[in-house]
């Protein structure tokens, strides 16, 4: 039979004692241990030369180097997007030529190192000295010295921005197939022409698939871009590299570049959560909240708890 | 007076390789009409449908809305496939409600119903935001115009999407199956949105397993079985006394 809670009242709320978890203390026995030791080594070992890494961490050829390690990021990015959805909605195209032509992009720029690409373009001069703008097969009117057109910055990002633009169509594609057909359907009901659907109502909801791999394409760009080193192009790596080979202290150095690193791309990663919590808007009934929002939380029980 | 119906159709036909999903369908659809379509699942009732707004391609016969060839231009005898803008163009007359509503997910309510008007018609955006208010308090829906679709009910979410084709002032409404996809619950306010707007006077063709909306509010009715229309006629008629063996086999599992 039924019971009519509002008149019974609600029983007490229950108070049961919690399973007890032998395994996490001996686990967080052995990470203690390994942290202690790893911790003893990174102190005592005088080869990691902690005075010589923080001497030079923030090193003016360094802080140069950082600088266009970080803009260089987001140049061959911004290129790979731009080129990700030109190249996605061709590869989408009924047009078998326009599509084909994507698909041979793709398999082109998808298919040889970025290493090769990257001096391939350093050294395009050597294949073609010069480039002009004239009648096809006919009479240039302008010749320039490829040199001239294709300096290492250049080449830089052509390199990483053509590759990239490549892999991004490849994450463009998926995201704009994972909006579902109706949504298609409505929009071209209501008389919106396909550019119109895709500018405003696929490519926002495809958002939030392409996000997350396109963080872990611009992290992935981060550390990408010290290949140029070898176009050669100045950026974090090679500055470091150059104030080793004077040093001698090779290790010290890498570590210092390597925290470096790992310090640009946890930014970029946090900047990647408030990406993502944008374009959750709609796809939730409610939106995740932010990290600050939930200590706030955390902080507002505990002070609850101890209250009540 | 001899007005122009707001859609024929003259012996449509229409095939998926070679599936043959529509066998030669007649009908005429007179305006201010609410001409209902019945029949089994898989009988083309929604491809009809999605014909009339050239959301698929008519294979053969002719189909027109205002005395408007659908998706094709006609010069010197021969028809020309029309171009992209101008079949969009003849859509914007037409209203289309889905049986799974597809509401924009990343916009709010009232967004979902000034979309169309702002980005086809380009119109100011205060007078459409007027409108699209009045459309929300139409459907009962006013105060929900700042929330998101996934936070609406199935009902109130097709009440939007009604409104939202509203928005384009259509001439003619196409529902397909409109309240399948909702718990019993809540397919009475979805139907009471309707009947108001058939008692407006708008020009409805509804794809429904409602009968008793199909019965009330129905001006014209037909079965549908096969890829043809079996039988047609009066609601009322066509529903209480069936004459072919099909539509009472049908209305028997149905009633």
């Amino acid at each position: 039979m039924a019971t009519d809670t509002t008149t019974q009242g609600r029983p007490d709320a229950i108070r049961a004692v919690p399973v007890r978890r032998p395994g996490r203390w001996v686990a967080v026995g052995g990470v203690a241990v390994v942290a202690a030791m790893l911790l003893n080594m990174f102190l005592t070992q005088p080869n990691f030369n902690w005075p010589e890494q923080w001497k030079y961490a923030f090193n003016f050829s360094v802080l140069e180097g950082i600088r266009t390690t970080l803009w260089l990021t987001f140049a061959a990015m911004a290129i790979g997007l731009t080129l990700g959805v030109v190249i996605a909605v061709m590869r989408l195209s009924t047009n078998p030529i326009v599509s084909g032509a994507a698909w041979l992009y793709v398999w082109i720029f998808r298919g040889t190192p970025v290493l090769v690409q990257l001096l391939f373009w350093a050294n395009i001069g050597a294949l073609l000295p010069t480039i002009g703008i004239g009648i096809p097969f006919g009479h240039e009117f302008i010749t320039y010295k490829t040199f001239d057109l294709v300096p290492s910055v250049m080449a830089a990002l052509l390199g990483l921005g053509l590759n990239e633009g490549a892999y991004m169509s490849e994450i463009v594609r998926a995201g704009i197939l994972s909006v579902d057909e109706g949504q298609n359907e409505a929009a071209t009901a209501l008389g919106l022409t396909q550019m119109q659907t895709l500018r405003r109502i696929v490519l926002p909801q495809a958002m939030r698939v392409i996000v997350p791999p396109f963080g872990n394409e611009t992290i992935s760009m981060l550390k990408t871009t010290s290949l140029v080193a070898y176009v050669p192009f100045y950026e974090l790596l090679f500055n470091v590299q150059n104030i080793y080979t004077r040093t001698y202290q090779v290790m010290p150095m890498l570590i210092m570049a390597s925290l470096w690193y790992l310090l640009m791309s946890s930014v970029l990663t946090v900047g990647q959560y408030y990406i993502e919590r944008h374009y959750a808007k709609g796809a939730r009934r409610n939106l995740p909240l932010t990290p600050i929002q939930k200590l706030k939380l955390v902080i507002a029980n505990a002070r609850g708890r101890r209250l009540a | 007076m001899t007005a122009v119906p707001m859609v024929r159709a003259e012996q449509v036909h229409k095939w998926f390789g070679r599936l043959e999903v529509l066998q030669g369908i007649d009908l005429e659809v007179a305006p201010r009409e609410v001409f209902v379509i019945v029949g089994p699942s898989g009988s083309g009732k929604s491809t009809f449908l999605r014909c009339i707004n050239h959301l698929e391609k008519v294979d053969a016969g002719r189909l027109s809305v205002d005395g408007q060839l659908v998706g094709y231009h006609e010069r010197g005898g021969k028809l020309h496939e029309m171009r992209e803008r101008d079949v969009a163009a003849q859509r914007r007359s037409i209203g289309m409600v889905f049986q799974r509503f597809n509401l924009f997910p990343h916009m709010t309510v009232l967004e979902n119903v000034m979309e169309a008007p702002l980005t086809v018609r380009g119109e100011g955006k205060a007078v459409v935001r007027e409108r699209a208010i009045k459309l929300l308090d139409r459907v009962g829906l006013r105060d929900k115009q700042e929330n998101y679709p996934a936070q609406l009910s199935g009902g109130q979410q097709q009440r939007v999407a009604i409104a939202r084709a509203l928005a384009m002032e259509p001439k003619l409404m196409l529902f397909d199956e409109p309240t399948s996809a909702l718990d019993p619950e809540l397919v009475g306010e979805v139907l009471d949105v309707m009947r108001q707007l058939a008692d407006e006077g708008m020009t409805m063709i509804v794809v429904t397993h409602e009968m008793g909306f199909a019965r009330e509010v129905g001006d014209a009715l037909v079965f549908m079985d096969g890829g043809v229309v079996v039988e047609s006629g009066d609601p009322r008629d066509v529903l209480s006394n069936p004459q072919q063996p099909r539509t009472k086999a049908f209305l028997s599992k149905v009633l």
